[in-house]
């Protein structure tokens, strides 16, 4: 199948959206990617002739949605080429993800410990470890971003030592579009003996994810900016660090036995998922990495590829506007600066003008800090955006700050 | 004038543009125009929270009055503050801590800015409030 924009547009219901009387440009991938018809059918489809609580009942429905929900996983498993099913962690998203295995090292690092992250992090990957490292007394270390907006893997050898207990790094960063070298970063991290974990949530829908070759200890993602849905998403684990780990949250299938003294835990991946689990939300992740496999991930990263270098260019010469991050290995993910503007003042007019995009410091407030600036204008692209809407989001951009100056 | 016949003369003033893009140019130009607040008052203490650009509020007490300046790093913040400034600068303050100013709404502004702005508009006006309530509590004294 090719890449036919035409026929992907139709997909999505929202991008035929009005507002204030105008088209919807939708610019603002990064904070979540609408769903496609076949996302949605397949989540109502569960709903109305599917549902039933999995992995309880002995009746005929329940076991359909067990295995709906089991084969989710499997498929997850295979499309970021995990080794086993049993790596395949449920959970809300990468805020959970990342809060769970957090939670897990809170029996590993003690005082005098390091966790090393880079100052390029979602308050989702960089909180989590703060509050580890200030409860156990450890150190979190940051790995600085160069002015093009990558990072510098001799820092990382210079920092790393014996006392330095994880490396947590983001994938793709959601301000600066960068794709981190994440690869060779767990290289320099296992000769150290130092487990890794990826932050991928802005890479599943726009880079290739392969775990294996990865090789990191854990990786997670959210459903929702990969065209699936809300609160599901995935945390991906080794099985040898997940058996290290204590359970992040108690009851339910988590559960093997329990007695009035004691409690045994299931097995992997259950051991993690306490409580009834979001089944409509596998399906419909599983839909929605079909959707993505069914287009081709070549083809689209090809098409986002070509949209990223058209606006680019298209954004370099507006004058006044400066491209914040410009690493060669990229997302078509843009922030920009814009000389003497406020970014709110812009978000608002271009707002008027039907344009969604996102301003502000895009929780990524200690990148902000570093790059010494109040925030900036991200527009974020994904696989049914057009060169058209770059055109018309680069003429409201002329045009507010026309108004502003 | 009263503070409600000052809203209302505002609301008049923005009812001449159809346009929400002649609106918010007439804001930015109102923004432009806003007398800056002394510097030394541009610190930590001056600044409001919950806004989503920085905003700093200084208030005086000027025959019976309040006075208010403020400042914005964002322009459009400027132009809010200044029509709030317009209409609250220079009345006493019963008569700013017994109003609302809904006027905002009226001129159809607050649903245009984005919910955490509007926020920010909320703790804007709470703010001017609370200056008026203590400087008069301290001249009672
Ligand atoms: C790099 C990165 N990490 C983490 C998150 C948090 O994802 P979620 O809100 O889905 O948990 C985001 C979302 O903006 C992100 O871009």
């Amino acid at each position: 199948m090719g890449f036919k924009i035409n026929s992907i547009r139709n997909d999505f219901p929202v991008l035929s959206t009005k507002v204030n009387g105008k088209q919807l440009v939708y610019l603002d991938n990064g904070a979540t990617t609408h769903k496609p018809m076949q996302v949605i059918d397949r989540i109502s489809n569960y709903y109305m002739t599917e549902n039933s609580n999995v992995h309880r009942a002995s009746y005929n429905l329940s076991h359909i949605a067990t295995d709906l929900f089991e084969n989710s996983r499997k498929f997850i498993a295979n499309f970021i080429n995990a080794a086993s099913y049993r790596e395949i962690i449920f959970t809300k998203g990468t805020t959970e993800s990342v809060n769970l295995v957090a939670s897990g090292f809170s029996d590993i690092i003690t005082e005098g410990d390091e966790i090393i992250i880079t100052v390029m992090e979602h308050h989702s990957n960089f909180v989590p470890w703060q509050q580890l490292c200030k409860k156990n007394k450890a150190t979190l270390r940051f790995l600085s971003v160069l002015k093009d907006g990558t990072i510098d893997l001799s820092e990382l050898l210079a920092m790393i030592n014996s006392k330095t207990k994880l490396i947590s790094i983001t994938h793709i960063s959601n301000v600066l579009g960068t794709i981190n070298p994440v690869k060779k970063i767990s290289e320099i991290a296992h000769n150290n003996g130092v487990p890794v974990f990826v932050d991928g949530a802005q890479a599943i829908a726009h880079a290739n994810v392969d775990v294996s070759e990865i090789d990191c200890d854990f990786y997670c993602f959210s459903g929702h900016k990969a065209y699936g849905p809300m609160g599901i998403g995935v945390l991906y684990g080794k099985e040898e660090w997940l058996n290290r780990l204590s359970p992040y949250q108690y009851g339910g299938e988590m559960i093997s036995s329990v007695n009035f003294k004691s409690t045994t835990f299931n097995e992997l991946p259950y051991k993690f998922e306490a409580g009834t689990p979001n089944v409509a939300g596998a399906l419909g992740l599983e839909r929605s990495l079909r959707y993505i496999q069914d287009i081709g991930l070549d083809n689209i990263f090809k098409y986002e590829d070509d949209l990223l270098q058209y606006a680019t260019k298209k954004f370099e010469n507006i004058k006044g506007v400066m491209i914040i991050g410009n690493a060669k290995s990229k997302i078509p993910v843009i922030s920009l600066n814009i000389e003497g503007l406020h970014p709110y003042d812009i978000g608002i007019l271009l707002d008027q003008m039907g344009i969604a995009i996102r301003t502000g410091n895009h929780c990524a407030q200690p990148l902000m800090e570093a790059l010494e600036l109040p925030g900036t204008l991200r527009v974020s692209m994904a696989l049914y955006n057009t060169k058209e809407e770059i055109d018309l989001f680069a003429d409201a951009l002329m045009k507010a700050i026309d108004m502003l100056t | 004038m009263t503070i409600k016949e000052k809203s209302e003369a505002i609301v008049e003033e923005f009812a001449i543009f159809d346009d929400w893009m002649d609106k918010y140019a007439h804001l930015i130009e109102l923004g432009k125009e806003l007398p800056i607040i002394d510097e030394k008052y541009k610190d930590e203490s001056h600044l409001i929270s919950g806004c989503q650009s920085r905003v700093w509020l200084h208030a005086d007490y000027v025959n019976d009055n309040v006075v208010y300046t403020a400042d914005s790093d964002a322009v459009i913040t400027k132009g809010i503050i200044s029509l709030l400034i317009r209409v609250m600068s220079d009345a006493n303050p019963s008569e700013i801590y017994s109003s609302d100013f809904t006027f905002i709404d009226d001129i159809g502004l607050s649903t245009h800015l984005s919910p955490t702005r509007a926020n920010g508009l909320v703790s804007m006006v709470k703010q001017m409030k609370l200056y008026a309530k203590a400087l008069y509590l301290r001249a009672e004294k």
